[in-house]
């Protein structure tokens, strides 16, 4: 998906008579620009720290109905003392419940990465959309979709988000549209100047002459052409829609019945853990969230260093 | 955002990455820098509108009767709450509010506190210059800060220095602010064992002082929430800067430079950083906009008498025209900010705008 393909997606025209046929040609072609994206992909370290840390919580993630049971966030049967600090049976403590600490943070790993990636996505997917249609319809369309991509790029984007997820009632729905809905512009207008800049290209005009249609020619050239670009860029959101989500839930905005990295330390802040000292407490969450959000930002400078090597930021 | 949360949190603010300032190029085409003025300052005003409309309709969306907020459950009797909303015109119908809101709006008047029964212009003024003591001080610092590191980061880029500074501005803004802040609390004011509680856990004065005793006691406050604001937020500039200049680092005029038999030093400090500054212009605007609004979570954390810390406790209630009045001012410093931005950029980039 670099290079290669944004110089020639349509392949070489002439010389398909004898060759295999086109959907085996294209799936041989991208096959083997995976291959060189991987390949430099493992030059940055820290890239494959990131990946190495994310593949971690994950696992963590999706095994936590099978290690830590559904159940270790119940208030009523908590096994522990209120407040006990880390010891062999409750290696990270429990909280103002009694409930084991450890079980919770790996129960909360899920709500803050389901949070992060849906989030990322449904701003991406906007981001995305406006960008592509701006860059392809010009005139007043495009001149109403930047209007509105500038006047959400000048809103203080967390205030917004506190605004809206105040408004809307607490449910982990209302937190990802509150991060999607306000983090989209800088996607939408990365993606309508390559838009603007694949669209120039002879091979544009060559589709259009051939009687390809706005879905075709955005769909088929321009799609394929962004999505490297949108993949950098989802990588990036999703580290900042997790410290969103952490920062909203901190603020006790929430939704109160999920536990979350962001809840738990709204919860241990609650309990007094800040004037007793108990750091223990307060520390797991936020490492957690810090590490994730650090391995998604890495993954991204990779990404994009890979894809645009002139920008020389990783390395 | 705030770092995350601020700062990055939502905002996070987005990639850490340079990009040319989107609007730097819009001045193009006859007139001159006159013209080019003229435009971005309609376009401010226009973007201050759209905001007041913006936070009139958003708080109406809240559920429930504002009425029963402002007497937080007590109970009252229906002629009193009439009497309430009379008072607050909240009897009008819903276009005539918002005529009256926008009127009083441009006169300076943004309604009345429903918590402290105070005019919410009064609230702000008097929290105003908390807020702008706090995030200058951290704005100045971190600014420094990286772009001083991000310049060395990139003139010995790849070197083990830079891989340093990089990975641990990376990490700095990964990490929740308001988490920051409680662990500061922690160590350096509760005091975990062996280190005794050396600073304030909260507020901007501990009361009493006059004089020359009373600055030093505001500065002691300050420390923890500006090292706390200037951690979170000095990578952002350090990255730009450190790409920018990398940018630059591969131009010809460098060479030249060196040809000419200029150090190293020089050709650093004279050539290529001026250069490599301007994309970093537009962040520190932008930053400086944002950095008000991002402060909320610290001031929380901090207990810190200024905006942020006025807006959570509005939230709470909720207080619609303060929240309402709080909402403009955030995003009237970020318009006012980035407009200044756009408006010195042809100024210092010749290249651009003329």
């Amino acid at each position: 998906m670099t290079a290669e393909t944004t110089e020639n997606p349509a392949g070489p025209p002439g010389k398909a008579a004898d060759a295999p046929s086109p959907r085996a040609l294209a799936r041989r072609r991208r096959r083997a620009s995976a291959a060189r994206f991987w390949k430099e992909y493992r030059a940055h370290r820290a890239g494959l720290f990131g990946l190495a840390a994310l593949t971690l919580f994950v696992l963590v993630a999706l095994t936590a109905p099978l290690t830590v049971g559904s159940d270790v966030d119940s208030v009523t049967d908590a096994p522990g003392q209120p407040l006990e600090s880390p010891s062999g049976r409750f290696p990270l403590g429990t909280d103002q419940f009694g409930r084991d600490l450890l079980g919770l943070l790996v129960w909360g790993s899920r709500v803050s990465l389901l949070v992060g990636l849906l989030a990322a996505a449904l701003s991406v997917a906007i981001g995305a959309v406006i960008g592509i249609t701006a860059g392809h319809f010009r005139g007043w369309y495009a001149t109403v979709m930047m209007r509105i991509t500038d006047w959400f790029l000048v809103m203080p984007t967390l205030v917004l988000a506190i605004v809206l997820a105040t408004v809307m009632s607490r449910s982990l729905g209302t937190i990802v549209l509150a991060i999607g809905v306000t983090t989209w512009p800088t996607t939408a207008r990365l993606v309508r100047a390559q838009t603007l800049a694949v669209e120039s290209r002879p091979y544009i005009e060559r589709a259009r002459a051939l009687g390809g249609g706005h879905w075709h020619v955005m769909s088929r050239h321009v799609l394929p052409n962004v999505m490297p670009l949108v993949l950098a860029q989802t990588t990036l959101i999703i580290s900042s829609a997790i410290l969103a989500e952490a920062t909203l839930a901190f603020l006790g905005l929430g939704d109160p019945t999920v536990v979350s990295w962001g809840g738990l330390l709204q919860d241990a802040r609650e309990a007094g853990s800040v004037s007793s000292g108990d750091w223990w407490y307060l520390v797991p969450p936020g490492v957690g969230i810090a590490v994730v959000a650090l391995a998604f930002t890495l993954c991204g400078r990779a990404v994009e260093a890979v894809l645009n090597p002139r920008l020389g930021v990783s390395r | 955002m705030s770092s995350a949360t601020d700062s990055a949190p939502l905002a996070a603010p987005g990639a850490p990455v340079a990009k040319r300032p989107a609007g730097a190029s819009r001045g193009r085409g006859g007139g001159g820098y006159p013209r080019y003025v003229a435009g971005r300052l309609a376009g401010a005003a226009v973007s201050l509108f759209a905001v007041l409309v913006t936070s009139f309709f958003l708080f109406r969306l809240i559920p429930g009767d504002p009425v029963k907020f402002m007497t937080g459950g007590r109970p009252v009797s229906a002629e009193q709450l009439d009497v309430y909303r009379e008072e607050f015109g909240l009897d009008l119908p819903l276009w005539q509010q918002f005529t009256d809101y926008c009127v009083k709006a441009l006169s300076g008047d943004l309604g009345t506190s429903y918590q402290f029964h105070a005019p919410v212009v009064d609230k702000i003024v008097e929290a105003l210059p908390n807020t702008l003591l706090l995030t200058g001080t951290a704005f100045v610092i971190y600014t420094a800060l990286g772009a001083f590191l991000g310049t060395r980061s990139a003139w010995r880029h790849g070197g083990l220095g830079d891989r340093l500074n990089t990975g641990l501005a990376l990490t700095l803004y990964s990490i929740p602010s308001f988490w920051l802040g409680l662990l500061l609390i922690i160590v350096l004011s509760v005091g975990v064992d062996p280190i005794p509680g050396l600073f304030p856990t909260g507020g901007m004065e501990s009361g009493g002082e006059q004089g020359f005793a009373h600055v030093l006691d505001v500065a002691h406050h300050l420390v923890l929430p500006v090292v706390t604001l200037v951690a979170v937020e000095y990578g952002q500039t350090l990255l730009v800067t450190r790409s920018a200049l990398l940018d630059e680092m591969g131009s010809d005029y460098l060479t030249t430079a060196r040809a000419k038999g200029l150090r190293d030093d020089l050709v650093r400090r004279r050539h290529a950083v001026p250069n490599a500054l301007l994309p970093t212009v537009t962040l520190v605007f932008v930053n400086l906009g944002r950095t008000v609004a991002g402060v909320i979570l610290v001031e929380t954390v901090f207990s810190w008498p200024g905006l942020g810390g006025l807006f959570y406790q509005a939230l709470s209630v909720p207080d619609l025209p303060l929240v309402q009045g709080l909402f403009f001012v955030f995003a009237a410093a970020v318009i006012l900010m980035n407009t200044l931005a756009d408006l010195l950029y042809p100024l210092l980039d010749p290249r651009v705008g003329r």
